[in-house]
């Protein structure tokens, strides 16, 4: 099936960076944002890549390509299609550090760890909650999350 | 199998291409019979991970890119350890080593096979050399490795290959001397700064030598055992490991005797199609599109396999889609250094190339362009969005407007054309 994506909307962003504080919160091991940036967990690092230039700024994130050529390209299966939600997912434990998908990404948005040579950072659309974080904390609806028809989803509320 | 079996479509080989030719087939067909031959004794597993293997980072469980599930789920029927001997087009049949296939349409994926130059003393049977594209390459020299306690080694050239075979030795504690034709490593795809950059890191392990201008002209031997080599310029490396890493060449030998029209590799149309109409060819053996130059060329690398791979299945099954040719790619990572490069990397300025480049403690920047355009570029050290590259190449977009945003370390998607952000990403969700 298709996934559920994340529109941008760049005449939005205020280039508030909430969208980036969350996913790192939403990733870290407590979800707690005071843990997560005033503890002592390693914070993770963002799906997100935040851009800015001038009084222009937007978020992007992985598409989630129907045509993902970082899946086709990945030499050991590490990034695959979860056939339940139509995401594109990693699993670190496969990655070897080939840079495959990295090269392969047009819009760049795979993020990597130098040091263990390794992918680490790639939007999973937020696998355990149902509504994205970045989304939900977005004070300005710069980004929204659309179903598979393109269609706005929001987020339930309670 | 069967001593004699018909199937819809056949695919020989089994590695990227004859994969994505299974998808393709199964998105327009689910129901045609599909049967692939590889000569190979593993159900999947990806090529380029052997020397990942031979380091020991990674087990024989862990090289698959597809699992067992892929071909029952494709109701595909793999016969494995079976060489394709020859084809007869009339009959529309492949002779097997275990029996005859009859089909409706052929892909013929049988990859590259390795390059042996002349070399004085060469012969097959002497035991300690080895070549290193496929598993069973690997498994042997692994073996071998172990029974001799070997501790030093050659390997014959210095390009991607012999490289990563390089990394996989040294990572198993073997001292490695490396002996490169061409003046520099890598000649094929980066260019001399980053060549020397890739050389200075390796020497810097101090286990590994470089010796470039070089190239082996003889082998010496105990009985059948290697005991060395004499290096063009003279000089003996006493070894009882010489691995060679001289290239690769397609392997068209299932067509030589055929009238399916073959120049380095099988000649293929947009569709993928060869000379023969039901007969198709992709992935390393394929003489297909390069989109920069317009030329057909053999571009042995996954993505192109891949591409080629699923293009060609679709259109077995029906279909009507194009191929619309890649460029030479390619990522790697060397005894840690990271290293994309795209289409066109080391071109002379005087053929109307202008060049931008950036060069930092350990990080490298080449941007190659003609016309304002970008055709090439590399990336070394710091390789993080370097994949809009790819793109801006694909669609020849003018970046005139941007050129000297090109190498700053913030570039991303805002700097690009509006217009062409748009067309980048929408149909994915996205306005800008």
């Amino acid at each position: 099936m298709k996934p559920r994506r994340i529109l941008i909307k760049e005449e939005y962003c205020i280039g508030c960076r909430l969208c980036e504080v969350y996913c790192i919160t939403q990733h870290s091991p407590s979800k707690d944002i005071i843990r997560t940036y005033k503890g002592s967990e390693v914070r993770p690092v963002s799906g997100i890549y935040f851009e800015e230039k001038g009084s222009v700024s937007f978020a992007i994130q992985c598409r989630h390509c129907d045509e993902a050529p970082c899946i086709e390209n990945c030499l050991t299966g590490a990034m695959y299609r979860d056939e339940k939600t139509g995401r594109v997912l990693h699993n670190r434990d496969k990655c070897v550090g080939c840079w495959m998908c990295v090269m392969s990404c047009p819009l760049g948005v795979i993020k990597i760890d130098y040091e263990k040579k390794k992918v680490v950072s790639k939007c999973d659309l937020c696998i355990d909650r149902e509504f994205p974080a970045c989304v939900e904390h977005c004070p300005n609806e710069a980004i929204l999350l659309v179903d598979e028809k393109g269609e706005r989803v929001e987020k339930k509320s309670g | 199998m069967a001593e004699n079996m018909v199937t819809e479509y056949l695919i020989i080989g089994n590695s990227v291409a004859g994969v994505n030719c299974i998808a393709g087939i199964r998105e327009m067909d689910r129901d045609g019979s599909i049967v692939v031959i590889s000569d190979e004794d593993v159900y999947n597993y990806s090529r380029p991970l052997i020397s990942y293997y031979l380091g020991g980072r990674l087990g024989i469980d862990a090289l698959s890119f597809k699992n067992e599930d892929f071909y029952k789920d494709n109701r595909v029927e793999l016969i494995l350890g079976t060489k394709a001997e020859r084809l007869d087009i009339d009959r529309k049949e492949v002779v097997t080593s275990k029996g005859v296939i009859k089909f409706n349409k052929l892909l013929i994926a049988t990859g590259g096979r390795p390059v042996i130059p002349a070399i004085d003393g060469y012969a097959e049977d002497i035991e300690g050399i080895f070549t290193f594209t496929n598993l069973s390459d690997a498994k042997r020299l692994d073996g071998y490795i172990k029974r001799k306690n070997i501790k030093k080694g050659v390997i014959l050239g210095g390009g991607l290959i012999g490289l990563k075979c390089a990394e996989g030795l040294i990572e198993r504690g073997i001292q490695v001397s490396i002996v490169e034709m061409s003046d520099r490593l890598l000649s094929m795809t980066l260019d001399k700064d980053a060549s020397l950059f890739i050389e200075e890191m390796l020497k810097n392990k101090k286990q590994c030598d470089v010796l470039t201008k070089e190239t082996v002209n003889r082998i010496m031997c105990d009985g059948k055992l290697l005991s060395g080599v004499t290096l063009s310029s003279g000089k003996n490396i006493h070894t009882e490991l010489l691995i060679i890493a001289a290239g690769v060449r397609p392997d068209i030998t299932l067509v030589k005797d055929t009238f399916i029209k073959y120049n380095r590799g099988i000649l293929v149309d947009e569709h993928m199609r060869t000379s023969v109409p039901f007969i198709y060819a992709a992935g390393d053996v394929a003489e297909g599109k390069d989109m920069i130059t317009g030329n057909n060329s053999v571009i042995a690398i996954w993505p192109v396999a891949a591409k080629q791979g699923k293009v060609a299945g679709m259109n077995m099954a029906g279909s009507d889609i194009i191929y619309d040719g890649l460029f030479p790619m390619n990522a790697v990572d060397i005894v840690g250094v990271p290293v994309i490069s795209f289409g066109i990397t080391n071109p002379s300025e005087t053929d109307g190339y202008e060049i931008v480049k950036e060069r930092r403690e350990n990080i490298y920047k080449k941007i190659v362009l003609k016309d304002n355009r970008i055709v090439g570029c590399i990336f070394l050290g710091r390789i993080e969005r370097s994949g809009i590259f790819q793109g801006l190449i694909k669609y020849k977009i003018d970046v005139s407007r941007f050129k000297d945003e090109l190498l700053s370390d913030d570039f991303g998607l805002l700097v690009l054309p509006a217009e062409y952000r748009k067309h980048m990403v929408r149909g994915e969700g996205i306005e800008v």
